[in-house]
């Protein structure tokens, strides 16, 4: 981008049109928004052949998906109470692909989080807000701990952060499982007749609940939410103004430049590795404590909602403002496919949307950049000989 | 029921839960010795078990439904091909949405379908399926089983001994300097993740219209995921893959069968004993430069 001349700058007018050519998108932007509008067409499309050619009604489908999230109140409040968590996951996802890390753990780190807060849930005798804190607290650091596992094995040995993060996640469900079935750690006396433990821990004192956050006009606010939201503007401030967050983007950006210019690539992207699983903690944690739910510890806590998460900040590309709305989309979905499934479709329909949907936003900037790739290679395509590529060691 | 005997069953059904991880880690490795991180195959497995069955319910043919799911993997593989090598998106972005995409869409499929059971034909060698202890569990099985015998020597040769195998070691090692003596990085990578979606395809197929004969929601289970430990607990090498195959098949028949024979062990831990050695063997084999270089890394033209 080339300097404007100084006096340009100093009209007003002009600055104004400037900032407005910043929100304007470009040609690309035109066409992105265009190919995912088809894109989004032809997924709808696919969905709807895919219910009339079982037999099933789109039209009663739709309606059933709009009454069972936006209709009412109470579609609205299950639709808020699903996209607390879904947020809160995408935005730690955010925060770590930003620094060029991909976690794919989210699944996993979310029960070690609920692991965790039920743990000092059950064991500490704390007056009623506090405990809540406290639980939400140590689900974060369950989940960033269980994230930070995986940062030091790439530090300490370059293992694969992608791989360890997704084996991560299944031995998280068998160590999750093994919590709640075994009576000693988890189920002190919730065993039933039998004798045969019950796969869920016992239910958390009424004091680590989280309350509502009041009724407007009868939609429920819940508490999660409004964290969930701060986590997004805060990590989205935090990511474009800071000379943190400046650091983070660099390592993403460039670790190589990063490394030269004095960050500290391995310790800032492991940290940032920590924080996604921290966030994705804080998600199980509030599934734990959350006002509607059992209260229990199960290994279903986590229900998908990690890697929900994750696809919404791939829907978002990696931006926890957009991840805001995206998460709304995804909670109308989750809660809109429960109620769709007591019409007798089943919910795996929805599972089918969502990939599909996935697909349509992620596709275009891609494909146009592929598209216009190969439009341009007829004049450049000869690579640029005078810098001669060398291998990095392996920098990130 | 004696020793002899319960050993025979343990090690008859962990054969039987090997083969079709045996069948999906010969096309896993060789698409990761050409660079690329496939955790699709779970979606290779799971979709190839579903046509494979619903393919054998509309011919009456298990054999058809087991090309069928070559055919399924192929196609996926395809897919990931294109969208991660050709188009360039995340190759781990390209894996789990197509894993939830087959999964959405198998476990929906099944819900509202009736599929007859089939189920290929079981073949036994005459003279050494008598031996004891080793003669039921390896030489009584279906027949595709059979096949693997010639699998693996084929992917061996392939990637180890062939010019192809040649170049798809360089292009998972050093994809530039593989590019500047003119192979076509992304393409062998293309073709790798082909290989790995038929066998894949075929270790789905085999679960479904070999072993169990019918389809149940999410019946890989994560199967493919316990592939990507086994070659990584293989160290990338294919007869040490195998093995891996073995142990975790045969961990996997423990878990089953322990509870009945009356020995408690725990579950949780034989469930996870895939994963958690896998992670053990990463940590162990990364720094001795068993992993291709380029593993898991994009290629791009120009890029270093």
């Amino acid at each position: 981008m080339s300097a404007a001349p100084l006096t340009k700058l100093t009209s007003g007018d002009d600055l104004a049109r400037r900032f407005l050519a910043r929100l304007r998108p470009g040609r690309d932007g035109w066409m992105t928004a265009g190919l995912t509008a088809v894109l989004i067409a032809v997924a709808a499309g696919a969905s709807a052949l895919l219910l009339l050619l079982t037999g099933g009604s789109p039209r009663a489908s739709a309606d059933a998906i709009w009454t069972g999230s936006l209709a009412d109140a109470t579609g609205w409040t299950t639709t808020l109470l699903n996209a607390a968590p879904l947020l809160l996951v995408a935005v730690g996802a955010c925060v770590c692909a930003s620094a060029g890390t991909f976690n794919i753990g989210q699944e996993g780190q979310v029960l070690i989080g609920g692991l965790a807060g039920a743990w000092v849930g059950l064991r500490l005798a704390m007056p009623g807000p506090m405990l809540v804190v406290v639980v939400l607290l140590a689900a974060a650091a369950g989940g960033g701990a269980w994230a930070a596992l995986s940062a030091v094995m790439l530090r300490l040995r370059g293992v694969n952060v992608p791989v360890s993060t997704l084996l991560m996640t299944f031995l998280a469900i068998q160590l999750v499982t093994f919590a709640v079935s075994t009576p000693w750690f988890l189920q002190e006396s919730a065993q039933g007749s039998s004798g045969i433990a019950d796969a869920a821990s016992n239910q958390l004192p009424a004091g680590a609940r989280l309350g509502g956050f009041g009724q407007y006009p009868s939609v429920q606010w819940n508490t999660g939410l409004f964290i969930a939201l701060v986590a997004a503007v805060g990590v989205a401030v935090v990511l474009t103004r800071s000379r943190w967050g400046f650091r983070v983007r660099m390592i993403g950006l460039n670790p190589l430049t990063a490394k030269h210019t004095g960050v500290r690539v391995a310790a800032l992207g492991g940290f940032t590795l920590a924080l996604s699983g921290a966030f994705a903690g804080l998600a199980g944690g509030l599934l734990l404590v959350s006002p509607v739910g059992t209260n229990r510890l199960q290994a279903g806590l986590s229900d998908n909602f990690g890697w929900d998460g994750l696809l919404v900040a791939l829907v978002a590309r990696n931006r926890p403002l957009v991840a805001i709305p995206v998460s709304l989309v995804f909670a109308v979905l989750r809660a809109g496919g429960d109620f769709l499934s007591a019409t007798g479709v089943p919910y795996y329909l929805v599972d089918v949307v969502k990939a599909l949907l996935v697909l349509a936003f992620v596709a275009p900037p891609v494909l146009i950049d592929l598209y216009s790739r190969r439009r341009g290679a007829t004049p450049q395509a000869a690579p640029d000989l005078s810098v001669v590529p060398t291998k990095v060691k392996a920098a990130a | 029921m004696s020793v002899l005997d319960s050993t025979t069953t343990i090690l008859a059904s962990g054969v039987r839960l090997t083969v079709p991880l045996a069948f999906a880690a010969c096309g896993e490795y060789v698409a990761e010795r050409a660079g690329t991180m496939n955790i699709s195959v779970e979606a290779m497995m799971l979709g190839a078990a579903f046509t494979s069955i619903a393919t054998a319910s509309a011919t009456g043919s298990a054999t058809v439904g087991l090309a069928a799911g070559v055919v399924t993997g192929l196609v996926l593989g395809f897919v990931h091909g294109n969208f991660s090598h050709r188009a360039q998106i995340n190759t781990f972005v390209v894996g789990l949405v197509l894993n939830a995409l087959v999964l959405g869409l198998t476990s929906y499929l099944i819900t509202t379908n009736e599929f007859v059971s089939h189920q290929v034909h079981m073949l036994s060698i005459p003279l050494l399926q008598d031996i004891p202890l080793i003669g039921k569990p390896l030489f009584s099985e279906r027949w595709p089983a059979f096949l693997l015998l010639a699998l693996i020597p084929l992917t061996w040769w392939l990637v180890e001994r062939s010019r192809w195998g040649l170049e798809l070691r360089a292009v998972g090692e050093n994809p530039q300097a593989a590019d500047v003596t003119g192979i076509k990085v992304n393409m062998r990578r293309r073709q790798a993740l082909l290989w790995c979606g038929a066998l894949a395809g075929l270790g789905g197929a085999y679960l479904a219209v070999g072993e169990v004969g019918s389809f149940n929601q999410n019946m890989t289970a994560g199967r493919g995921y316990i592939v990507i430990a086994a070659v990584i607990f293989g160290a990338w090498r294919l007869g040490r893959t195998m093995l891996g195959c073995l142990v975790f098949g045969l961990s996997d028949a423990m878990r089953l069968a322990l509870p009945a024979l009356g020995v408690t062990l725990n579950a949780q831990l034989l469930v996870a004993a895939p994963y958690l050695l896998a992670l053990l063997a990463m940590l162990l084999f990364t720094t001795q430069h068993r992993e291709p270089a380029a593993l898991g890394r994009p290629f791009e033209r120009g890029s270093t």
